[in-house]
């Protein structure tokens, strides 16, 4: 690595931007010069922190009911108390600590959702991309094949088969969208290889490993963290329409989806119910899309010279 | 040319096949497909005599072959709620699905596509600001969510909107607002960062240095290179929102194939799930399809199929 750089002109990119992590620590100067990163970063590291500390940061224990003290509005209308801010759902429990712990089924699910999605398009992607021919046809066959399956029946079929379960549920996820980031990288990868650096590298003898590795890998990086970052929001979602419809993790754990659910049906009585759960489901998604947006920016120094 | 277009047309039949394939198994992936479809508190005789009218007790290659001679007539038995042919029941929710799900695309591509072009060439302006929220607020709020919330405000407190079903033309307003949120914002993002993109590509510098108008650069140069990512786009769009209008229906009560698919599963109701899946799925394959062929018209630099490439 040390011997490329010094083969390499000076004038071409800032010294510190030519690896990955060093264009991230470049990237905190951009930080504190884009706003819309800082808001995206501090929203993550609020549902981070409630998910890591829900048992320290929740006042209640999330699945402990009080008929009594049932659908109590939040503490800013008419008969509702500080002791519960978000207010009650119906069976007492205490929503704003069931929010807390709904961002640690979120995270949890998204995160390894993607990364198992992320892990099995990029590499049938990349080599579908790459070979092209046979390979290409029959990965990218498979890929259609999940594609065309209406994603809600493959979920019908795994949850009401096996059960509901956090296993199933990420399991579903990582399976269902791993055709995305196939396509998207396959995409870039047929694009990227018919660059003349890449036929240059392969007339001066390199392997496909090496190419695939340092000549494309490289590229895909950005797109695919972009990607990766709105893939989790998403999958937030995801998880919330599962539960919306009984699908999504047993119905016990505080999830955001099955709070969602519960709050339709007193959508007109008691809205605070399913208010709550969307607006924690939108605030993280929001943080995750705008340090996507600017992690892109960062992570693609060509976007970034072209925004100057 | 024609030999491509002729293997993707064979490799839609076998993705056909596959998708039945996964439909038929799927069912039965428990082992016991009577269990998995008769309500948990049936006796053994009901279970053991629904298998028998189902043909479960067959071979399971000889019921694969009935399933599949049957499926290609569009037979996929009879709905268990319903006790009339599943297709019907299917063909006859489609026009909905199709309105609202057409509707949404429409507007999303109509809203998004000149919001992402105008964010790309000018980066930083208020158009581009404007645009940049809307698709991160279209892509932060879960649109079911949302629909709730737009029944209460606007249908249940302003009796603006009709708050269900589909009886008038206002009817559709709300459930393609909401169902087209997601990808119109999708759109908008892909179209601006593709623009960006392409802007700083070589090419595009060379063609301002030989002195080429702006505005042919723009078009000749810039837009056609958009297309390319936009028409991969669109094929997967449609198939979500297919995919979206299970929960859109179902909160709108619009009387579609997605509001069926979720009443089939509260019911367990597997024949009428098996068809609509292999419908869409139809639907979908025609759609990869097209963007296969549309591909090859936008883009001659992909050569499909062929190893020794002569790029330009």
């Amino acid at each position: 690595m040390a011997r490329e750089q010094a083969l390499q002109p000076k004038d071409s990119l800032p010294d510190v931007e030519r690896t990955f992590w060093g264009r991230l620590v470049y990237a905190r100067r951009f930080l504190l010069r884009d706003w819309s990163g800082i808001i995206g970063l501090l929203l993550f590291l609020v549902v981070a922190t409630a998910a890591i500390f829900s048992p320290q940061l929740s006042p209640f224990d999330p699945l402990s009911q009080n008929l009594r003290n049932s659908k109590l509005p939040p503490a800013w209308i008419d008969g509702g108390s500080w002791d519960h801010p978000f207010g009650t759902d119906s069976l007492g429990r205490d929503l704003f600590s069931r929010i807390i712990y709904g961002a640690r089924v979120s995270l949890t699910i998204s995160f390894f959702g993607v990364l198992l999605a992320g892990g099995i398009g990029i590499i049938m992607g990349t080599l579908a991309g790459y070979f092209g021919g046979r390979v290409d046809d029959v990965t990218m066959g498979a890929v259609n094949l999940i594609l065309s399956l209406p994603y809600l029946l493959f979920v019908v079929f795994i949850a009401t088969i096996l059960g509901r379960s956090l296993l199933n549920v990420i399991l579903i996820f990582g399976i269902t969208d791993a055709p995305i980031f196939a396509r998207v990288a396959r995409g870039e990868v047929l694009r990227i290889r018919e660059l003349g650096y890449v036929e240059s590298a392969i007339c001066a003898g390199a392997r496909w490993g090496r190419i695939i590795f340092d000549h494309i890998m490289p590229n895909l990086i950005g797109p695919l963290i972009t990607l990766a970052t709105f893939e989790m929001s998403a999958m937030i979602f995801y998880e919330a329409g599962l539960g919306f419809l009984g699908l999504s993790v047993p119905p016990t754990v505080p999830s955001w989806g099955n709070m969602l659910s519960e709050g339709q049906l007193y959508m007109v009585n008691a809205p605070w119910i399913a208010t709550f759960p969307g607006l924690a489901i939108m605030f993280t998604s929001l943080g995750m899309n705008l340090l996507g947006d600017w992690l892109r920016d960062v992570l693609d120094p060509r976007l970034r010279r072209a925004r100057r | 040319m024609q030999r491509h277009l002729l293997s993707k047309l064979i490799q839609s039949v076998l993705l056909l096949f596959g998708v039945l394939l996964l439909v038929f198994f799927g069912v039965r992936m428990t082992g016991d497909p009577a269990t998995l479809m008769m309500p948990r508190e049936a006796t053994t005789a009901e279970v053991e005599s629904f298998r028998e009218a189902m043909g479960f007790n067959r071979p399971v290659p000889i019921q694969f072959w009935d399933f599949l001679t049957k499926a290609i007539h569009g037979d996929f038995g009879k709905s268990l709620h319903y006790k009339i042919p599943a297709m019907e029941l299917v063909l006859g929710r489609l026009p909905a699905t199709l309105q609202l799900a057409g509707v949404a695309l429409l507007y999303a591509l109509l809203v998004a596509i000149p919001l992402g072009i105008i964010g790309g060439f000018h980066p930083g302006s208020l158009a581009d600001s404007f645009g940049r929220l809307v698709a991160i607020l279209g892509q932060s709020v879960p649109n079911f969510w949302l629909a709730m919330m737009m029944i209460v405000l606007f249908a249940v407190r302003l009796h603006w909107f009709p708050s269900f079903g589909r009886f008038e033309w206002k009817s559709v307003i709300m459930p393609a607002f909401v169902l087209g949120l997601p990808t119109m914002s999708r759109i908008v993002r892909l179209t601006r960062s593709s623009v960006l993109e392409i802007r700083s590509e070589d090419f595009i510098r060379t063609a301002y240095s030989k002195g080429l108008d702006p505005r042919v650069i723009y078009v000749k140069h810039v837009l056609r290179n958009v297309l390319i990512p936009l028409v991969s786009v669109i094929g997967v769009s449609f198939g979500y929102l297919l995919g979206g209008s299970i929960y859109i229906e179902a909160v709108f009560a619009w009387p579609g194939a997605g509001q069926l698919i979720e009443q089939a599963i509260g019911w367990r109701d597997f024949p009428l799930i098996q068809a609509i899946a292999v419908f869409v799925s139809v639907v979908v394959i025609a759609l990869n399809l097209l963007t296969d062929i549309a591909y090859v018209i936008i883009d001659p630099r992909i050569r499909y199929g062929e190893r020794t490439s002569t790029s330009t």
